[in-house]
C-alpha cells in the first residue's frame, strides 16, 4: 500500500494541452503513471501523448473510469476546475497551480463539503509539486528519479525542499512510500494533520517526515495530532529561522502574523509533541536515518 | 497589496460604511485650501503612509485653523515617518488627508481577516478600540468578540446583531452597526481583500457610527480581476528593490546580511537562508525565482541581487523539477557574461537534467565555485565571502 496513488490509479490531466502540462504528462507516463486522458473545454477529439482529450470532467470520467486528476489550469480558472473534478466523482485531486485567489479556495473547500464523506474528493495543493508513490505512480511535476521506493512517508509545503529531503534519503539508500505536497497557500485542500492520518494508517509507511515552514496554524495542529494519535516516529524540519516577521516569503501562506507561527516556535511545539526536529535542512536525511536505527 | 487610508475609506464608503468628510492634499497649501473648502472649525491632518502607528510617531495632528494645517503639514511633506511598523528607514510622506474632526463618544476595534484555522473569513471586534489588536489580545482578551462567516450564504444579520450587542452598542444604533459590518464584509469579498481593519470605529456624540481610520490589504493573486484596485498601488511606499522584483515576476525580500541568494522554491529559499546562517554567514535576501525559470529570469535575478551593495558573495541553489538544470545553467552563464559580477558566485544544481547543467557550467570557463550539497554550498559561500573579505582588506592595507 501507499497513500492516494498506485500503479493502477487512472489519472486525468486538466488543462493537458498547455505547454507545461504536455511536458509533465509525458514525464508522468514515462514514470509509469496510468494517465488515461485529459480535459480541456472545446478540445475534445484531440490527443496528447497518446491519450484522448475530453470537453468535460463528467465525460472523461464516464469514458475512462478515472479516479484521480491533476489540475494544471491557470489561476483564474483553477478553482472552477477543482469543483468540476469534485462533481464528476473524482476521488483524489492534486492542484499544481500557483496563484489561486484565497477566496476562490474558500469556495472550493465549501463546495467539496456538499458531498457526503464517502464520496468526498480529497484535494492536495494548490501551489504544490504533487504526490508520488515511488516505483508506482507520480501525479505532479517532481523529478521522479530522485525518489527511491521504501518506507518513509514525506509530507511538506514546499516542492523543492521536499526534493532536497528525497535526494538526501536516496544518497543513504533510504526509500519513500509516498511523498505528498500540501502546498504553500494559506487556504489549502489538505493539512499536515490529514496526511499524517493517512500515513499512520498506511502499512507501507514506517516513519514520517514532515517539512513545514513559517506561517499558519497547521504545524501546531499537526503536533497535537501526533502527540495524541500517531504511533510511528516523526521527523520534522521547519524552514524560515531567518525569516523576518510580517513579510511574505514567496509562498502566499509563508508569513509570520501571529504567535506560534515563527519557525522557532513551531520547532518548540513539535519537539514538545515528541517529534525529532532536524536542526538544518542539510541533515534531514541523516536525522531520518538515525531515527530508523 | 496595501493601500492608503483615504483610498480604503473611499472604497468602504461605496459599500455603505460611513466615514468623516475629508479630502486629499499633495502640498501644505493644498491641505489648508482643502480645509477652507470643507468648512468647519477643527480638522485632523493625517500622513498617508502604508503603516500603522502614525499617531504616536507624529503623523496625525489635530488643527484648529488653516494656518495650523499649513504649519503642521509643512513638517510632514517630504519627510520619512518612522513608526513601530515601518522599520528604522521609515516611509515617505507625499500625501496628506485632511478630515473634519468628529466628536467621539466610544471607540470600537473592528477587523475582518482570512482565518487560516477555520479557513473562512473571520470578524474580530472589541469594545476597546483605539488600542492595537495585539495589545487588546494581550491586555483585554476577554473583550474580543469573534464570528466566522459561512461562505455559502455570507454574513448574516443575526451575526451582526450578536456582535453589536456584545460590544454594548445601544439598541437604537444596532441597525447602523449591522450596515457597517455588512458593508465591510461585502467590500472584503467583492474586492478580494485579505484584511479590512477599522480602528477605531467610533460612535459619535450625535449617535452616528463612523470609520475614523481604515486599512485594507488585498490578495495579490486576485488583482487580475480588480484592475481598479491594482491602480491604487503606490510604489513610493515599497522597498525599491522589492518593487523591481515584483515587476519582473520574482519574489524578493531584502534582509541585512551579505550573502545574496538565488533559489527556486520558497521553502528551499528559506532553508538556504537558514543554512547560510548555520554556516556562520548571514543572508542578504530571500529570492524565489519560481517554477519555469527561464535563462532571462535567472539573469534578472542576478541583476537584482547585485543591486544590493551589501552583497559580497552570491549563492545560487537550484533543485530542478519544473525548471531544468540546463536552463538554469544557461541563465547563470548568460547573466555572468552580461552583468559585471565582482563577487564570488557559488552554484549548486540538483534534480532534472543535472548532468547537462553541470556540463554547461564547466564548459563556460567562468570562475564559478560549484557545490553538490546544500551544506557544502553554504559553507563555500561563507568561506568565499570571508577569503574575499580578507583579500580586499589586504589590498587596502598594501595601498
Amino acid at each position: 500500500m501507499s497513500i492516494y496513488l498506485d500503479r493502477n490509479t487512472k489519472v486525468l490531466v486538466q488543462g493537458i494541452t498547455g505547454k507545461m502540462a504536455r511536458f509533465h504528462t509525458k514525464d508522468m507516463i514515462a514514470y509509469g503513471t496510468n494517465v488515461v486522458g485529459g480535459v480541456v473545454p472545446g478540445k475534445a477529439g484531440e490527443t496528447v501523448e497518446g491519450v484522448p482529450v475530453f470537453n468535460t470532467m463528467k465525460e472523461a470520467v464516464a469514458q475512462t473510469g478515472a479516479e484521480a486528476t491533476l489540475v494544471f489550469v491557470p489561476p483564474p480558472f483553477a478553482a472552477d476546475s477543482i469543483m468540476e473534478a469534485a462533481d464528476a466523482g473524482i476521488r483524489y485531486c492534486v492542484c499544481i497551480t500557483d496563484g489561486i485567489p484565497a477566496q476562490d479556495m474558500i469556495r472550493v473547500k465549501r463546495y467539496m463539503y456538499r458531498y457526503p464523506k464517502e464520496r468526498r474528493m480529497v484535494l492536495t495543493g494548490p501551489n504544490c509539486a504533487g504526490t508520488i508513490s515511488p516505483g508506482k505512480a507520480m501525479l505532479g511535476i517532481m523529478p521522479g528519479h530522485i525518489y527511491l521506493q521504501g518506507n518513509v512517508g514525506i509530507v511538506g509545503r514546499s516542492g523543492t525542499l521536499g526534493y532536497e529531503a528525497a535526494a538526501q534519503l536516496k544518497e543513504r539508500g533510504i526509500g519513500i512510500s509516498t511523498s505528498v505536497g500540501i502546498g504553500g497557500d494559506p487556504i489549502n485542500g489538505s493539512s499536515f494533520r490529514d496526511i499524517l492520518e493517512q500515513f499512520e494508517n498506511d502499512s507501507e509507511t514506517h516513519i514520517i517526515c514532515m517539512i513545514g515552514e513559517i506561517g499558519g496554524p497547521q504545524e501546531a495542529e499537526a503536533a497535537e495530532y501526533i502527540r495524541d494519535h500517531v504511533t510511528k516516529p516523526v521527523v520534522a524540519y521547519v524552514a524560515g529561522l531567518t525569516a523576518p516577521k510580517g513579510r511574505t516569503m514567496g509562498h502566499a501562506g509563508a508569513i509570520i502574523s501571529a504567535f506560534g507561527e515563527s519557525a522557532s516556535e513551531k520547532v518548540e511545539i513539535l519537539t514538545a509533541a515528541g517529534v525529532t526536529v532536524a536542526a538544518n535542512p542539510a541533515v534531514i536525511g541523516e536525522t531520518i536515518a538515525n531515527v530508523m536505527q | 497589496m496595501d493601500i492608503h487610508e483615504y483610498q480604503a475609506k473611499e472604497l468602504l464608503s461605496n459599500f455603505g460604511v460611513v466615514v468623516p468628510q475629508g479630502a486629499l492634499a499633495y502640498s501644505p497649501e493644498q491641505a489648508a485650501y482643502r480645509a477652507r473648502e470643507m468648512g468647519g472649525e477643527r480638522w485632523v491632518v493625517k500622513a498617508q503612509i502604508h503603516a500603522g502607528g502614525r499617531g504616536k510617531a507624529g503623523g496625525v495632528k489635530v488643527c484648529n485653523s488653516d494656518v495650523e494645517i499649513q504649519v503642521a503639514t509643512e513638517n510632514m511633506f517630504g519627510r520619512k515617518l518612522v513608526t513601530h511598523q515601518t522599520g528604522p528607514e521609515g516611509k515617505g510622506i507625499y500625501r496628506v488627508y485632511v478630515e473634519a474632526a468628529v466628536p467621539i463618544d466610544r471607540e470600537i476595534y473592528l477587523g475582518f481577516v482570512l482565518d487560516r484555522t477555520s479557513q473562512r473569513v473571520m470578524i474580530v471586534a472589541s469594545a476597546e478600540g483605539g488600542m492595537e489588536i495585539e495589545d487588546i489580545s494581550a491586555n483585554r482578551p476577554d473583550s474580543i468578540v469573534r464570528a466566522t462567516v459561512e461562505p455559502a450564504v455570507g454574513l448574516q444579520e443575526f451575526q451582526c446583531r450578536e456582535i453589536a450587542f456584545k460590544l454594548g452598542v445601544e439598541a437604537g444604533m444596532v441597525q447602523q452597526m449591522v450596515r457597517t459590518l455588512q458593508g465591510c464584509f461585502r467590500a472584503f469579498t467583492e474586492l478580494d481583500a485579505t484584511m479590512v481593519e477599522i480602528n477605531p470605529l467610533v460612535i459619535t456624540g450625535d449617535n452616528r457610527i463612523m470609520a475614523l481610520d481604515a486599512k485594507m490589504t488585498f490578495d495579490g493573486n486576485a488583482l487580475f480581476r480588480h484592475p481598479q484596485i491594482s491602480e491604487l498601488r503606490d510604489k513610493s511606499q515599497e522597498d525599491p528593490r522589492e518593487s523591481r522584483a515584483a515587476d519582473r515576476g520574482l519574489s524578493y525580500v531584502g534582509l541585512d546580511g551579505n550573502i545574496g541568494c538565488i533559489v527556486n522554491g520558497a521553502g528551499l529559499a528559506m532553508a538556504t537562508m537558514d543554512t547560510i546562517m548555520l554556516a556562520g554567514g548571514a543572508p542578504a535576501n530571500f529570492l524565489d525565482i519560481g517554477g519555469g525559470a527561464t535563462p532571462e529570469r535567472v539573469a534578472k535575478a542576478f541583476r537584482l541581487v547585485l543591486s544590493d551593495s551589501k552583497v559580497e558573495a552570491i549563492l545560487v541553489n537550484i533543485f530542478a523539477g519544473i525548471n531544468r538544470c540546463d536552463w538554469v545553467a544557461e541563465g547563470v552563464v548568460q547573466a555572468l557574461r552580461e552583468v559585471e559580477v565582482n563577487v564570488p558566485v557559488i552554484v549548486r544544481l540538483a534534480g532534472t537534467n543535472v548532468e547537462e547543467g553541470q556540463k554547461i557550467l564547466a564548459q563556460s570557463g567562468l570562475p564559478l565555485i560549484r557545490a553538490t550539497t546544500l551544506m557544502e554550498a553554504a559553507e563555500r559561500a561563507v568561506g568565499a565571502w570571508k577569503s574575499d573579505l580578507e583579500q580586499s582588506t589586504k589590498v587596502r592595507a598594501v595601498r
